[in-house]
C-alpha cells in the first residue's frame, strides 16, 4: 500500500522535472520545481520521517523566494529552444547507456522494506535504537543521532553553511558608487584588466 | 522498481545539467539531482510498515524496535538539505554575478564573450 | 531604480495579514528547536522556519522594516555566536570528560520525557537554530536587496 502511493508520487515528481527542465519559460520552471520539492516532503511522510518533511517544507520555500529572484531581470530572458541538436542527442545518448548499465545493479538491491540493520544485527542503527533514550535522554532518536551520537558531522555541517553564507555574500559585495570613495574605484578597474 | 524510479529521476536531472543553455536552468537542474539523491537515501532505511524512530511512552519498547525505521539515513539527510540551501544561495549569487558581468545568462553567448 | 514593492512591501491586505502571522511562525520555530529532543524537529528546522519569519516580514513590508527588526549587523552576531554556542559545548565536554563532544550534563531518569532532558542536546539545538536562523536570513536579504546594475554601466564614469 505504502509502495504504490510513493511509486505514483514518484511519478508525479519525474513528471514535474520534466517540465521543470524542458519549459523555455522560466517562471513555469521555477514553479515546477518547486511542485517537485512539495512532492518530495509528502514521500517523506509517507516514509516515516518527519523531521525531513518539516525541513524539506520550509527550505523549499525559501528556494522558490531565492530562485524568483535570480529570474526576476529582464523579463526573464526565455532558454533557447532548438529541438534537437548534436549536444543534445549526444548527452541523451550518454545519459542512456549510463541508464543501462547500471540497470544490472538494481536486481542486487535489496527489496524495498528491509533496510540494512534488519539483516545485520550489529549494525549501528540497531545500537542507536536499543540505547538511544538512556545514554542521551532524548526521545527524538534522529536528533540524538544528529547531536550526539555524531556530533563530529554537525560541527561539520556548521561549517559548510557558514562558509557558503560568507562566499555568497562576499560575491554580491559591491563598493557603492554613491560614496566619495575615489580608492575604491582603481582598485575595481584593475581587477576588471587582470580578469 | 521505486530504486529504478529514483535513479530516473537523477538521471533527468543529470541530462538537464548537461543541456540546458540558461544558468538558471541548470540550478534547477542540480536541484532536482539533489532531490533525488535524498529519496534515494531515505527509501534506502525504510521498514515495511514502519513507525518514525521517536520514543514515546505510551508504546512497548520491544514493538516499537522491532518496527522503527532506520534513523540514521534520516540524520544524514537532515543536514544535507539545509546545506542544499546554503549552497543554493551561493549559486545564485554567483549567477547574479555574472549575469552583471556579461549582460546575460545564457551560456553559450558567455563563452563567446572575452573579458 | 527598485521597484517600489521591494522598499515599500505589498498591498495593504498582505501587511494586515502579516503583522498577525508573523508572531505565530516565529514562536512555532522555537517551539521547534526547544522541543528538538522530545518531538520531530530539531535545530535544522526550527531555524529554517524562523527564518521563514523574518523573510516574511521582508517580503510583505519592504526592506526597512526588515532591517529595523533584524539589522545586518544583529543577524551576523547572532550567527557567529550560535556557532560558538555549538562549539563551547564539545570544548566543555573536553573540559569535563576528556572526550570531545561527551554529553556530561545527563539528567535524571525521572526527568525524561520532559523538557529539561537531554544533557546538552537543548543547547546544541538553540546554538544551530540561532546559526540556520541568522545564516538565511541573511543570505536571502542580500540576495533579494540587491539592485540589479551591469558593470557596463559604472565603466563611462570612471576617472
Amino acid at each position: 500500500m505504502v509502495e504504490t502511493v510513493i511509486v505514483v508520487l514518484t511519478l508525479l515528481m519525474i513528471i514535474g522535472a520534466i517540465v521543470a527542465i524542458e519549459t523555455p519559460n522560466m517562471l513555469y520552471s521555477v514553479i515546477s520545481v518547486g511542485a517537485v520539492g512539495f512532492l518530495l516532503a509528502i514521500v517523506f511522510l509517507f516514509l516515516s520521517a518527519p523531521d525531513l518533511a518539516i525541513t524539506q517544507i520550509a527550505v523549499e520555500v525559501i528556494t522558490l523566494v531565492l530562485l524568483l529572484k535570480a529570474t526576476s531581470r529582464s523579463g526573464r530572458e526565455p532558454d533557447s529552444m532548438h529541438w534537437i541538436t548534436f549536444g543534445k542527442a549526444a548527452a541523451l545518448a550518454m545519459v542512456i547507456v549510463l541508464a543501462i548499465f547500471t540497470a544490472g545493479m538494481f536486481a542486487e538491491f535489496p527489496e524495498f522494506g528491509s533496510p540494512v540493520m534488519e539483516r545485520f544485527a550489529d549494525a549501528p542503527s540497531n545500537t542507536y535504537l536499543r540505547t538511544g533514550l538512556e545514554e542521551t535522554g532524548a526521545a527524538n532518536i534522529v536528533t540524538a543521532v544528529l547531536l550526539d551520537f555524531r556530533g563530529y558531522d554537525t560541527l561539520g555541517e556548521a561549517t559548510v553553511l557558514f562558509c557558503a553564507v560568507i562566499g555568497a555574500l562576499t560575491v554580491l559585495r559591491r563598493q557603492a558608487k554613491q560614496q566619495p570613495d575615489d580608492a575604491a574605484q582603481p582598485a575595481d578597474t584593475q581587477q576588471e584588466d587582470q580578469r | 522498481m521505486i530504486y529504478s524510479l529514483c535513479f530516473l529521476l537523477i538521471l533527468i536531472g543529470l541530462y538537464g545539467v548537461l543541456t540546458r543553455q540558461n544558468i538558471i536552468k541548470i540550478v534547477i537542474s542540480l536541484l532536482v539531482i539533489e532531490y533525488g539523491i535524498h529519496l534515494f537515501l531515505v527509501l534506502q532505511g525504510y521498514r515495511t510498515g514502519g513507525t518514525p524512530p521517536i520514543v514515546d511512552s505510551s508504546i512497548d519498547k520491544q514493538l516499537w524496535l522491532q518496527q522503527s525505521v532506520d534513523p540514521l539515513p534520516q540524520a544524514l539527510v537532515l543536514t544535507s538539505i539545509v546545506i542544499g540551501l546554503g549552497v543554493l544561495a551561493l549559486m545564485v549569487a554567483l549567477s547574479m554575478r555574472i549575469h552583471e558581468r556579461y549582460g546575460t545568462f545564457d551560456i553559450g553567448k558567455i563563452k563567446k564573450l572575452k573579458g | 531604480m527598485s521597484s517600489p514593492q521591494e522598499t515599500h512591501g505589498m498591498s495593504m491586505i498582505v501587511k494586515t495579514v502579516c503583522v498577525w502571522v508573523k508572531g505565530f511562525i516565529l514562536l512555532y520555530g522555537i517551539h521547534i528547536i526547544l522541543y528538538g529532543h522530545l518531538t520531530p524537529g530539531g535545530g535544522f528546522a526550527g531555524g529554517v522556519i524562523a527564518a521563514a519569519a523574518f523573510v516574511l516580514v521582508m517580503l510583505a513590508e519592504g526592506e526597512d522594516a526588515a532591517l529595523k527588526t533584524y539589522s545586518r549587523k544583529a543577524a551576523s552576531t547572532w550567527d557567529s555566536l550560535g556557532v560558538l554556542l555549538f562549539w563551547l559545548m564539545a570544548v566543555l565536554g573536553v573540559v569535563v570528560a576528556g572526550i570531545y563532544f561527551f554529553n556530561f550534563w545527563t539528567t535524571s531518569e525521572s526527568a525524561r520525557l520532559t523538557l529539561f532532558s537531554g544533557g546538552i542536546i537543548p543547547l546544541c539545538n538553540v546554538g544551530i537554530g540561532l546559526k540556520v536562523c541568522s545564516s538565511l536570513y541573511l543570505v536571502t536579504f542580500v540576495l533579494t536587496a540587491h539592485r540589479w546594475h551591469l558593470d557596463t554601466e559604472g565603466k563611462d564614469d570612471a576617472p
